[in-house]
């Protein structure tokens, strides 16, 4: 297989859409080979993503309530840090992340964390 | 030299109305002997009350109790009395007035007193026979007569005036139509949500009530026969009564060649132009302004005596306050309450009572007021408005009153303590200080529960829990030591009946409105407080709140029940649990196309279809809408089922049509947000198959009637029903099961089941509510369907809005993506 014509590189990022796709205080899913990546929106549009996998019983994030920098496991309630993808007070466990940042509105995603595990 | 005997000044009054006659009063009494005083009267009569006609056209009062001076009162003061006698010119180069009955009488001062003339629209048929305005004595007569006949009455012109007649017509015996210009009623005095009360309180009189309605025509031959409005609608009508407005009677004053503009102009002093003459009263425009109330009226009047007593005095203008003068609504209206930029508002509303306060504050001073329902605080805020006074400190405890302030005092316990022992601490039961105090005191309470328990206050919708508090205080002194309220969530300090109360009190109408006022300790809430706030909102402001979707837990945004692996279940709604042939082949379809694993009856006589990817959701939806199916609701804080049995159509014990019922009630309560789910079953006899002892509200149907159960339950917590009434006919479980769901809507805690409200406020209190209380029944249940015109639309029928495809759509599909 021709490594340059379909695959990429752990610098690569790529578009999934802009912030206003997102509700805010909400999540999008995106799908990806490796499961679905929840891409969050906080109310002062700060956006954040988390592969859709609670660490407590694999609750898909991206349907809970978001607050502040949290979201709240629509399953059991666990509450995770957006930023850390860690299980907040007295629960533990940790959401994978996977980075995102903003350029003019538009919400890239790195394909590092893709291309680690396939590697 | 000596000095003749002073002749009294000669002193003619032209208007016998209510102003000049406080004036004499004023005169008389302060310098008996500087005037010797001449009035003339246009009505044959003495001086009577103005204000009071509305009941002498309801028949509450008659024309001898509404007289303010008789023949004897101006006999005894030397006043001359010319009754039926109108004034037609002013001859000001010779003092003189002279008269329709010829009479010439000379003046030293003269006093213009026309009043006002009743604003008639010109429309064509204006000036047929039976077409009335409503201004003094003679029309009231004349309305009385017409309505004798029973017939129908159109009143044109929904201000003061018109509502007032309007009331009296129907007191009378007729059939009254209201037609008012603009949206809402009285809109001079009050703010649309006190016209929307009036409005209810009119119409519930019998009054129609027409608004936005312009007046056309009035159509008749020989009489008036109908009013014709400008949209077409013919309006039958064997009376009008026109009650627009009023405007200043200045047509004498001009014609002497005086200064009149919209009214006759006076300076500070109550004198015109000629500073022989003065004038008051409702003909006069001072600084700009007219007026058509009676208390700048009377402030005119002590003004214009000084005047003539030759003291120094100024008239600086009137904050007018109104009150409607109808039996049984209490309104209140004063000063400037329009919005603008540099004014905050104050407002308390009590749906259950029917209470809506409004304070409009600029700069720490009151500047308006609306009070409905309980105007009792009037008096003392429209003091405070007319003094200007600085209300910084009371501000907070501002809307209670003046009992609540306890005059000065900013110290509330101070306040507390200062309260009469007759002093009402708890509305909804009616519980007095002293009542709370005795037992206190006699049964060694030392709690806000214990007093619950005892004497019922704060127990209902728990606004006087702090006052109740402050009571405990107040009795055991260092002996009592406050429960802090549990409070929503960690966002706040706040008990979700504080919440409630103040999202109610402070008119709060969103979830942000509610975190900056009541000072939320984070930005957005949590999973805890979000979903609270927004069904307090849904069911405090029905038809206002805009939804707020990221508030929903997952299954009320989705319209489906999340499983553990993240996909969903989805029950379609079975009415009364009842299905068709049609119905199952589109279940039976809709679980072959999504392949779907497991299909379930469930407890409450549903088809449950589980395993659906989130994705499928809307495609499922549309399949079963088209098969005529809605959404069961069966994940939601909500009604959920009305489970029955086959009752008398099929079962040989049957007493009563329990299917047909428990369709009914579900046809009528579905779509409706609860504070926790709702279950409910209808089961044709006491052998209960429908097992309606454990529903939230539960039916059983016996020989004679109905029996109404509540607070059952059959999960983590497994109890039986209360039994709160029996009815006898269909109607009344209808409208008994809507009042108790408005009531558990308006007073429970989010996520509190029917049960656990009721055992907090006691089943006695439901009771009295919902049983007693027959009045207090139909307002909830009027304000439970009220509620449903806005949440009985099909969750799954709304597949189209641009929200939709964001909550079901993945943002992106990078699956295809291989990594290198």
């Amino acid at each position: 297989m021709d490594s340059t014509a379909t695959g990429f590189e752990i610098g690569d990022w790529i578009k999934i859409g802009v912030v206003s796709d997102i509700p805010a205080r909400g999540a999008r899913v995106v799908k990806t080979a490796q499961g679905d990546v929840a891409v969050f929106r906080t109310a002062d549009d700060r956006i954040y993503a988390l592969f859709d996998r609670c660490p407590h019983k694999a609750g898909p994030l991206s349907q809970g309530i978001v607050q502040g920098q949290t979201v709240t496991c629509p399953l059991h309630n666990l509450v995770i840090n957006l930023a850390t993808g860690a299980a907040e007070g007295e629960d533990a466990g940790c959401a994978n992340r996977v980075a995102v940042r903003v350029e003019d509105g538009r919400i890239l995603m790195s394909l590092a964390a893709f291309a680690r595990r396939a590697a | 030299m000596t000095q003749a005997p002073v002749m009294k000044q000669k002193l003619v009054i032209v208007g016998n109305g209510m102003a000049p006659g406080r004036m004499l009063e004023k005169l008389v009494e302060q310098a008996p002997d500087r005037y010797a005083v001449t009035i003339f009267n246009a009505e044959p009569r003495v001086n009577y009350d103005r204000i009071m006609l509305s009941p002498v056209l309801s028949g509450e009062k008659t024309y001898e109790q509404i007289v303010i001076h008789g023949d004897g009162w101006y006999i005894e003061h030397g006043i001359t009395l010319h009754k039926g006698t109108r004034v037609t010119a002013i001859d000001r180069a010779a003092r003189t007035v002279s008269t329709d009955n010829g009479l010439t009488v000379p003046y030293d001062k003269l006093v213009i007193a026309t009043g006002s003339v009743p604003f008639i629209i010109p429309v064509p048929g204006h000036n047929l026979p039976g077409v009335l305005t409503y201004r003094d004595l003679d029309d009231v007569d004349a309305m009385i007569v017409a309505a004798k006949s029973r017939g129908q009455a159109v009143v044109i012109g929904g201000g003061l005036l018109g509502l007032e007649a309007a009331a009296g017509l129907a007191e009378q015996g007729m059939k009254v139509t209201v037609v008012h210009l603009m949206p809402t009623l009285m809109e001079r005095q009050l703010d649309p949500a006190a016209g929307y009360l009036l409005r209810k309180a009119i119409e519930d009189r019998g009054i129609r009530v027409l608004t936005g309605a312009n007046t056309k025509a009035i159509l008749g031959e020989d009489k008036v026969q109908a009013v014709e409005l400008e949209d077409g609608t013919r309006l039958p009508a064997d009376l009008v009564v026109m009650a627009i407005g009023i405007r200043p009677n200045g047509a004498l004053a001009k014609d002497a060649g005086l200064t009149v503009n919209r009214g006759i102009v006076v300076d500070d002093q109550m004198v015109t132009s000629d500073p022989d003459i003065l004038a008051l009263g409702e003909c006069v425009e001072h600084r700009g302004a007219c007026y058509g109330l009676v208390a700048p009226l009377y402030e005119m009047a002590g003004v214009l005596a000084k005047t003539l007593m030759n003291e120094p005095v100024a008239y600086s203008g009137s904050v007018t306050a109104t009150k409607l003068k109808v039996t049984g609504i209490d309104l209140f209206s004063a000063g400037d309450f329009a919005e603008a930029k540099d004014r905050e508002e104050i407002v308390l509303r009590d749906a259950a009572q029917g209470v809506y306060k409004r304070l409009v504050i600029k700069e720490n001073r009151i500047i308006g007021a609306v009070l409905y329902g309980d105007t009792e605080d009037g008096a003392w805020f429209f003091q405070k408005l007319r003094e200007g006074a600085d209300i910084a400190d009371l501000r907070d405890t501002l809307i209670f009153g003046q009992s609540f302030a306890g005059g000065t005092q900013a110290d509330p316990l101070a306040a507390v303590a200062a309260l009469p022992d007759d002093a009402e601490i708890c509305g909804c039961n009616g519980v007095c200080k002293g009542k709370i105090v005795t037992a206190i005191q006699q049964n060694k309470l030392t709690d806000v529960d214990g007093v619950r328990k005892t004497t019922k206050a704060s127990a209902s919708c728990g606004s006087c829990t702090g006052l109740v508090e402050k009571l405990l205080a107040l009795t055991l002194g260092d002996g009592f030591k406050a429960v802090e309220s549990v409070a929503m969530c960690g966002c706040t300090d706040l008990g979700h009946d504080d919440v409630r109360r103040l999202i109610v009190a402070k008119g709060l109408k969103t979830i942000p409105a509610v975190m900056q006022e009541l000072e939320w300790k984070t930005s957005c809430g949590c999973h805890k407080c979000r979903p609270a706030l927004n069904y307090y909102l849904i069911a405090t402001w029905p038809g206002e709140y805009v939804d707020d979707s990221q508030s929903r837990f997952i299954n009320e945004r989705v319209h489906a029940n999340i499983q553990k692996d993240g996909t969903y279940s989805v029950v379609p709604r079975m009415w009364g649990g009842v299905t068709t042939p049609n119905e199952l082949r589109a279940i039976a379809d809709v679980a072959d196309k999504f392949n779907i694993r497991t299909v379930k009856v469930t407890g409450g006589q549903r088809i449950d279809l589980l395993g659906v990817k989130k994705e499928d959701l809307p495609a499922v939806w549309a399949d079963l809408n088209a098969a005529g199916m809605v959404s069961g609701h069966a994940y939601g804080k909500a009604l959920r089922t009305v489970k029955t049995c086959v009752g008398t159509e099929w079962c040989r014990f049957g007493t009563q049509d329990s299917t047909g019922l428990g369709i009914k009630i579900e046809r009528f309560t579905w779509g409706s947000w609860t504070p926790a789910k709702l279950k409910m079953g209808v089961s044709g006899c006491p052998r209960n198959c429908a097992e309606a002892t454990v529903k939230d509200i539960g039916i059983v149907c016996v020989e004679s009637g109905y029996e109404i159960h509540i607070g059952g339950a059959a999960g983590l917590h497994v109890r039986q029903t209360d039994l709160l009434c029996k009815v006898a006919t269909e109607a009344e479980v209808m409208e008994y099961c809507g009042a108790l769901m408005q009531m558990y809507r308006e007073q429970a805690r989010y996520l509190d089941r029917i049960w656990k409200w009721m055992e907090r406020i006691g089943l006695d209190h439901v009771r009295t509510q919902i049983v007693d209380d027959g009045e207090r029944r139909r307002a909830l249940f009027g304000r439970f369907v009220y509620s449903q015109r806005f949440a009985q639309s099909d969750p799954w029928a709304e597949r189209t809005t641009p929200a939709f495809d964001r909550e079901f759509k993945p943002m992106a599909d990078l699956s295809m993506l291989e990594p290198a």
